[in-house]
């Protein structure tokens, strides 16, 4: 009997029992389901949802390989430098790949571990099928963390995102908040002392001395405080280094390592090129919703401009705690922090985001809009995309329910017409 | 006032099996059947008992709710068995047919001298009243309601519908006879759409406003072309008659015979001679079908693949349909199906799914749902398949919770659950759409009126 044969008949073995949707979840894995039509049509097109969210997983895993590189890369610079000089080559090493293996593939494991364990116990008690949601999510979240998150932590944060964030609201494709983004916010907001500031974005940063060259500062971190100065400890007996934070950021990197990704941040956020194709990939399948993604890059174009015009007629100068990130290059703003994955991997999230196409618009407009908005007024933790999304996300039905009303009114005043 | 209906959005959805341009005429079944669920909304009273002996024309059943409205038997013979359901409901009227028909005889009018009420009346007591469909809600018309115009749409754009121009072809007198007549019950115009690149039969008749439609399917769908043309706004009514419908009602003016022989197009991959045949509606699906299928894996439609009904060989041709299907069953596992590269079936996203590369060739796609029912979750989809001015998404929705207010509000009286086929094919949530509006719109008419 073929594998084909026995898992058939192990399926009407477990048929209406507790256990039928965890077997039925890895059953459905390996083979599509012999179900045929009933009622409606008779046949039906290609897609369903394993595919869909398969092919975003595929558009991730660019991001995901750079990241475990980068998460090596950034330790062995921080420890040593020079390795700067010379970033290609010193870039797509073993070394790298190795601390990307023991300390990013971990969060994914735990990720997929944890996450799928919830929803598996979630569809055996309320008897529904295990949905697919959770296989992107899944692979989000690793890659929206900083590398040094503890694994404990990330547990207790996948837990409350799949709970709280989706199951109560009865589980895939009726959530209101998009689960990576409430694991990440739980993250941010439950442990804030670590989550933030500069010691938890680079591989052991935490155990460096301060005669390190550099901590693991993220750009975003450096611009904010711009204009202050900054004195490294000269090692070696060599003398101090007075600088400001801001000429350090843009002597250790150049805007082609902040485009490519070779810079301190969240595990897979910080290649915009990687990005860019996965973008393109999402994009091209029409996996994703094209609208969102340039709605969203232009509305954090608009609000950079508006801050770059504001310090050009100096209303805000250089003694304001603003200044810094107020001042970034609009471009700029598009390559750092975790704008570009926001836009083009989490606003595009078709359950929470708008689900109207000139609601889209609007909704992924004002996603970079805000983004850049929160970056620049909140200074204690600069990146401000995972608000903006989330906030967005809780709008969403209602520029729906605006942008609906329109094609209501519409067919009210056609009504009107006729018996006027 | 004929106007040009250009379509975008939508589908052609080409399939294997084109039922080539030569008709035979299929023997006649022994037994043929009328099935009320055929006619949506109607309550039947039967009038005919076991055992009776009935004329082609003559009442199998009439409606409970208005009882003008008369469903006719197709053939000559002895009525054999009435097969009812749960709480004895009818299921089907079967009629053991004579060798040779005989037919009641309505006497031969000349339409343009009839008045309106003449018109309605022969059509009610004809039996002919069923062809005659109304929108809202999709459901025979209300002979009581005045529609503001007559919609017919001679353009089949369907998954391998049956060319109504070849069906058609030389029939003008009847169609011509039945639009002069029907145009009467209305005050508005009689709209007739014809494909832009077509010769149909019906594209030169008198008093009608012609329109050429194009592009993709459901171009063909009158609901599309009612959008188009003249839109349904609450409170009001339009009619609509399918071209091969008119042919009896013509036939019947003009010879005063109730003639219920149709051209039925058999298409799809399991028919090894895809084919035009003339059969009488209601007629065995084993004869009509006989020594034509590939194999017994197959899933027989009476109708076209989208909005058709699924029938076995012991049943029987629908009333109204002028088409039979045939594809093969899908129930059979895939391995990998969901993640590995599709060459053999239609998609519209480019989800490592390449039916994008071909537009021109033709696919036998199988029954199987290709994926599990979830929850709605991407948007954006149905939008491109969906050419009324209508939120797809947000109407099925309404349609689920059942709120009223916005069923009517987003649109509910402008559709019909056949305009939903598409969005239900492309469905990634594998949702039953057709069901979710069919149901909506029965609350609707039910609450509403």
């Amino acid at each position: 009997m073929s594998l084909k044969d026995n898992l058939h008949n192990l399926k009407e073995k477990y048929k209406g029992t507790k256990m039928a949707p965890a077997f039925n979840a890895i059953h459905t894995f390996l083979y599509l389901p012999n179900e045929v039509t009933h009622g409606g049509t008779h046949i039906k097109a290609a897609d369903d949802l394993k595919r869909t969210m398969n092919i975003v997983i595929m558009a991730l895993i660019p991001c995901l390989i750079f990241g475990m590189f980068n998460a090596g890369y950034q330790h062995y610079a921080a420890i040593d430098g020079s390795l700067r000089a010379d970033v290609l080559a010193n870039f797509f090493t073993f070394d790298n790949l190795w601390i990307g293996i023991i300390k990013v593939l971990p969060l994914v494991i735990v990720s997929y571990g944890v996450g799928l364990l919830v929803e598996f116990i979630f569809a055996v008690i309320k008897g529904h099928e295990v949905e697919e949601g959770y296989l992107v999510t899944g692979m989000l979240v690793p890659l929206i963390v900083p590398v040094d998150t503890p694994l404990w932590m990330l547990s207790v944060a996948v837990v409350f995102g799949v709970v709280i964030g989706k199951e109560v609201f009865g589980g895939t494709g009726m959530n209101i908040l998009n689960p990576a983004l409430t694991i990440r916010a739980f993250l941010f907001f439950a442990y804030p002392t670590w989550m933030s500031g500069d010691k938890v974005w680079v591989y052991d940063a935490v155990n460096m001395s301060e005669a390190d060259a550099i901590s693991g500062e993220t750009m975003l971190g450096y611009y904010a405080k711009a204009s202050q100065d900054l004195t490294i400890k000269g090692a070696n007996g060599a003398a101090d280094i007075v600088t400001t934070y801001g000429d350090r950021a843009n002597e250790l990197y150049s805007t082609f390592d902040k485009f490519m990704g070779f810079i301190p941040g969240s595990v897979g956020e910080t290649s915009t090129f990687l990005i860019l194709i996965g973008a393109a990939i999402l994009i091209f399948t029409k996996i994703a919703s094209w609208r969102i993604i340039l709605s969203a890059f232009v509305g954090a174009a608009v609000m950079g401009l508006i801050f770059n015009q504001v310090v050009a007629a100096d209303i805000i100068t250089e003694s304001s705690k603003f200044y810094g990130l107020m001042s970034t290059v609009w471009w700029e703003h598009l390559t750092i922090g975790g704008l570009a994955f926001g836009a083009v991997f989490m606003a595009t999230d078709p359950v929470t985001g708008s689900q109207t196409n000139k609601g889209k618009w609007i909704y992924g407009f004002l996603i970079g809009f805000i983004s850049i908005m929160i970056r620049v007024f909140n200074p204690a933790y600069p990146e401000g995309v995972f608000l903006a999304i989330l906030l967005m996300n809780v709008f969403a039905p209602t520029i729906d329910h605006y942008v609906v009303q329109g094609n209501v009114k519409k067919r009210l005043n056609r009504t009107k017409v006729k018996t006027a | 006032m004929s106007k040009d209906i250009r379509i975008k959005k939508g589908l052609d959805i080409k399939l294997v099996g084109v039922a080539e341009k030569s008709t035979t005429a299929v023997s006649q079944s022994s037994i043929y059947a009328v099935k009320p669920e055929d006619f949506h909304g109607i309550t039947p009273k039967l009038v005919a008992k076991e055992g009776a002996e009935v004329k082609a024309g003559d009442t199998l059943f009439y409606s409970k709710s208005d009882a003008r409205i008369l469903f006719p038997s197709p053939v000559s013979g002895i009525v054999k068995e009435v097969i009812r359901g749960a709480r004895r409901k009818v299921l089907a009227v079967k009629i053991a047919a004579d060798a040779t028909q005989s037919y009641k005889d309505f006497g031969t009018k000349n339409a343009d001298e009839m008045l309106a009420e003449e018109v309605k009346d022969h059509l009610l007591a004809s039996g002919c009243w069923p062809f005659v469909k109304q929108r809202p809600y999709d459901v025979v018309a209300n002979p009581n309601q005045a529609p503001k115009a007559i919609f017919i749409s001679a353009h089949a754009s369907a998954p391998l519908a049956a060319d109504l121009a070849y069906t058609l072809a030389g029939k003008e007198a009847e169609l011509q006879a039945a639009i002069t007549a029907v145009s009467k019950l209305t005050e508005g115009l009689v709209h007739v759409s014809v494909g832009a690149n077509s010769s149909s039969p019906l594209a030169n008749l008198k008093g009608i406003a012609v329109h050429k439609v194009s592009g993709p399917h459901p171009s063909g769908n009158v609901g599309t072309q009612i959008a188009h043309i003249d839109p349904i706004n609450k409170g009001e009514v339009v009619w609509v008659l399918a071209p091969q419908d008119l042919l009896v009602i013509g036939e019947l003016l003009l010879t005063g015979k109730l003639n219920l022989t149709r051209t039925v197009a058999l298409t799809g991959s399991q028919f090894s001679a895809p084919q035009y045949v003339t059969a009488v509606s209601g007629a065995a699906i084993a004869d009509v079908t006989a020594n034509n299928l590939k194999d017994d894996n197959t899933r027989i439609i009476s109708g076209n693949v989208l909005s058709g009904k699924e029938v076995k060989m012991a049943e029987f041709l629908g009333y109204y349909d002028n088409q039979i299907t045939a594809i093969p069953e899908g129930d059979d596992y895939e391995f990998f199906g969901w993640n590995k590269p599709i060459f053999n079936k239609i998609s519209t996203s480019r989800a490592l799914t390449f039916s994008w590369l071909s537009p021109n060739k033709k696919y036998d796609l199988n029954t199987n749902t290709n994926g599990e029912h979830r929850a709605f979750v991407v948007t954006g989809s149905y939008e491109e398949v969906f050419p009324l001015d209508i939120y797809p998404m947000q109407l099925l929705k309404a349609f689920m919770y059942k709120d009223l207010d916005e069923m009517e509000a987003l649109g509910g009286y402008e559709v019909a659950p056949e305009d939903f086929a598409l969005t239900e094919f492309v469905c990634v949530s594998k949702q039953p759409h057709q069901k979710i509006i069919r149901e909506g719109l029965d609350l609707m008419r039910e609450e509403l009126g």
